[in-house]
């Protein structure tokens, strides 16, 4: 149906559940630059790509032109406003602001970059297994997927949160173990169409061990699915974490990120300083919306190849 | 019917009892052992070494779960050591707080969604489909507290029309006495919604008008509006079913920030001052609750979907 849909209106964005069926390698060729072709013609794919480049360059470049104390406080110059030696003002407690929006996109994209390949990575194991293994072994993953899905996303972080102690690393582990269940339920539904597939059952028949059909045969071939959920998981993340810190469950300071420094810049709210809440929650909502943007046009490059097959 | 609905059910209670498991382990996870959690950083060490006696947490970990379940079968959610009040009791107060919020704001974006999904469909790929869709998009994106903040900037702080704050008060009454007080509350809780089920109306309104029965009635010279509301509206609603059910977990975590961006008194506030002053029986009291309405929610979607479309019974 979407086929019709979508070669009817060339326009149409698929719905949030249209996931491509089967696999995604074509026959002979190069699938990859293929679907390069189609995604570089998607101007909002672009300007995805554009915003992500400019805040990775913005986060970890920056710094090295732009220089400013983040380490100690600087109480004489509290809540300056944007202009002369502080282009957005400095914060409550003296920091410079774009130099502390600087450091914060560090920690904001590291850690989720970091989450996002993690849930990535498990959630596609986990899926492919239980896919290919099917059965018992199958229903019980599936139900402990089921379980953990059960609980809102945001009450299962805050929880986790409150339990271990945040800190870079523990927040990575705390934000996948939220996001790796899509990955995993997608991947399982991959895998079970592959699983009949002629040469998964002719690598089985001929003895290929289940580890090695799950690494070498079941996940390759499900590899668009993968990076396009992997997109989403990134934004996803990027929110997560971003919700986390603003209901100050965050890394303690003088560690930062975007919605720390959101949730700091809301104490100014009724005083009209603006540069403590505006750059840091632009700066959020722009990263989700760029990578959101290259998530879905990904998907769509990927819908073109399924139906030239 | 009765075989889709037995399977479904039992599908619901094995999930309800992976959460109790999930809830039990993390338990067992708290810092310094269940007993510190339940009791708090204040209670001495004798008061712990009493609890784990009197509770049994020295006891095998299976004769544990098997208390914890008929405890929680008994509506014995813990004591907050914050609060001073039993789980159960904080819980019940204000659960039906958040229900209303979440359901005011469903209401608000069936109400807007709808007929703005159709009408994108009618009009796809002109100007009012790409500025709303487009528009959909950037609410889809916004983090739900940035949204509320915006709305707060704008409606309270600069054009001073309504109220920064939710509507205090310990009951429903009282919350709903102040209706210009849950304006903002329900408005950005209801945008994030609108954004997504606009988004999926859409879709499955251009998938309804390309069927045989829509070119059919076409054909037959039906008027345009007959086919609007008869046709399309009926056939492209049943998937919406759905979609609230499977959209709860996502409304459920906006009501947590929604309720804390406006100090709106709901579960949501109470779970989040739980986690921020690390109140753990509030906090496993209230994820089981949360859970359950989850698996409630979607179970009742399900069902409600079969009986609207009586192909799903027999697959």
């Amino acid at each position: 149906m979407s086929m019709i849909l979508a070669g009817e209106s060339p326009g149409a964005t698929p719905g949030p559940e249209a996931t491509p069926e089967g696999g995604t390698v074509a026959a002979g060729g190069s699938p990859w630059r293929a679907i390069l072709s189609v995604f570089i013609q998607n101007r909002l794919a672009i300007v995805g790509v554009a915003i992500v480049v400019a805040m990775v360059l913005f986060s970890f470049v920056g710094p090295l032109v732009y220089h400013t104390d983040q380490v100690h406080t600087n109480l004489g110059d509290i809540n300056v406003a944007p202009g002369g030696s502080h282009p957005l003002g400095t914060d409550d407690v003296g920091y410079d602001v774009l130099g502390r929006l600087m450091l914060s996109g560090q920690s904001s994209l590291l850690v989720a970059l970091a989450a996002a390949l993690l849930a990535t990575v498990v959630g596609t194991l986990w899926g492919a297994v239980a896919g290919y293994v099917g059965g018992a072994v199958d229903a019980v993953m599936m139900r402990i997927v089921d379980s953990v899905l059960a609980i809102p996303p945001l009450i299962l972080i805050l929880l986790l949160a409150s339990v271990f102690r945040p800190n870079t690393w523990t927040l990575i582990l705390v934000v996948a173990i939220v996001s790796w269940l899509a990955p995993a339920r997608l991947v399982r539904g991959e895998a079970i169409s592959l699983r009949t597939r002629e040469y998964v059952q002719a690598a089985t028949a001929m003895g290929g061990r289940r580890g090695w059909i799950v690494l070498r045969h079941i996940t390759p071939n499900a590899i668009g699915t993968i990076v396009v959920q992997a997109t989403f998981e990134v934004a996803n993340a990027i929110l997560l974490l971003a919700a986390l810190s603003y209901l100050g469950l965050g890394p303690a300071p003088p560690a930062t990120n975007w919605g720390s420094m959101l949730s700091n810049g809301l104490n100014y709210m009724y005083e009209g300083k603006w540069w403590l809440i505006y750059p840091a929650g632009l700066a959020i909502v722009l990263t989700v919306v760029a990578f959101n943007f290259i998530g879905d046009a990904l998907r769509a490059a990927l819908e073109v190849r399924l139906r030239e097959r | 019917m009765t075989a889709y609905l037995v399977r479904r059910l039992i599908q619901a209670i094995a999930v309800v009892f992976g959460v109790t498991i999930i809830v039990f382990l993390i338990l067992h996870a708290l810092p310094g052992g269940p007993a510190r959690g339940m009791l708090g950083p204040e209670a001495s060490s004798f008061q712990v070494h009493q609890f784990i006696i009197q509770n049994g947490y020295n006891e095998p970990l299976w004769i544990q779960y098997g208390r914890f379940l008929d405890q929680l079968v008994h509506g014995n959610l813990g004591y907050s050591y914050q609060y001073n009040q039993p789980v159960a009791s904080l819980l019940s107060e204000d659960l039906p707080k958040s229900a209303v919020l979440v359901g005011l704001s469903y209401l608000v974006a069936l109400i807007v969604a709808i007929p703005l999904g159709i009408l994108q469909a009618l009009r796809r790929n002109s100007v009012v489909d790409y500025v709303t869709t487009g528009a959909s998009f950037v609410a889809y994106s916004m983090p739900t507290f940035w949204l509320g903040i915006l709305l707060i900037l704008g409606f309270a702080v600069t054009w001073r029309l309504l109220p920064p704050e939710g509507p205090q008060g310990a009951t429903v009454a009282a919350v709903l006495h102040d209706p210009s007080a849950i304006v903002l509350p329900v408005v950005t809780l209801a945008l994030v919604t609108i954004a997504a089920f606009s988004r999926f109306m859409r879709s499955s309104a251009i998938e309804a008008l390309l069927q045989d029965y829509i070119r059919t009635a076409r054909a037959m010279g039906m008027p345009e509006r007959t086919i609007l509301f008869r046709h399309l509206l009926r056939n492209s609603l049943i998937p919406i079913i759905t979609l609230i059910g499977l959209s709860l977990p996502a409304t459920i975590s906006g009501a947590v920030i929604t309720e804390s961006v406006f100090n709106y008194p709901g579960m949501g506030l109470l779970f989040w001052t739980s986690a921020t002053s690390h109140d753990f029986p509030v906090l496993l009291g209230a994820t089981i609750v949360f859970a359950t309405a989850t698996v409630v929610g979607s179970l009742l979607a399900d069902l409600l979907y079969a009986v609207a479309d009586p192909r799903v019974r027999y697959s």
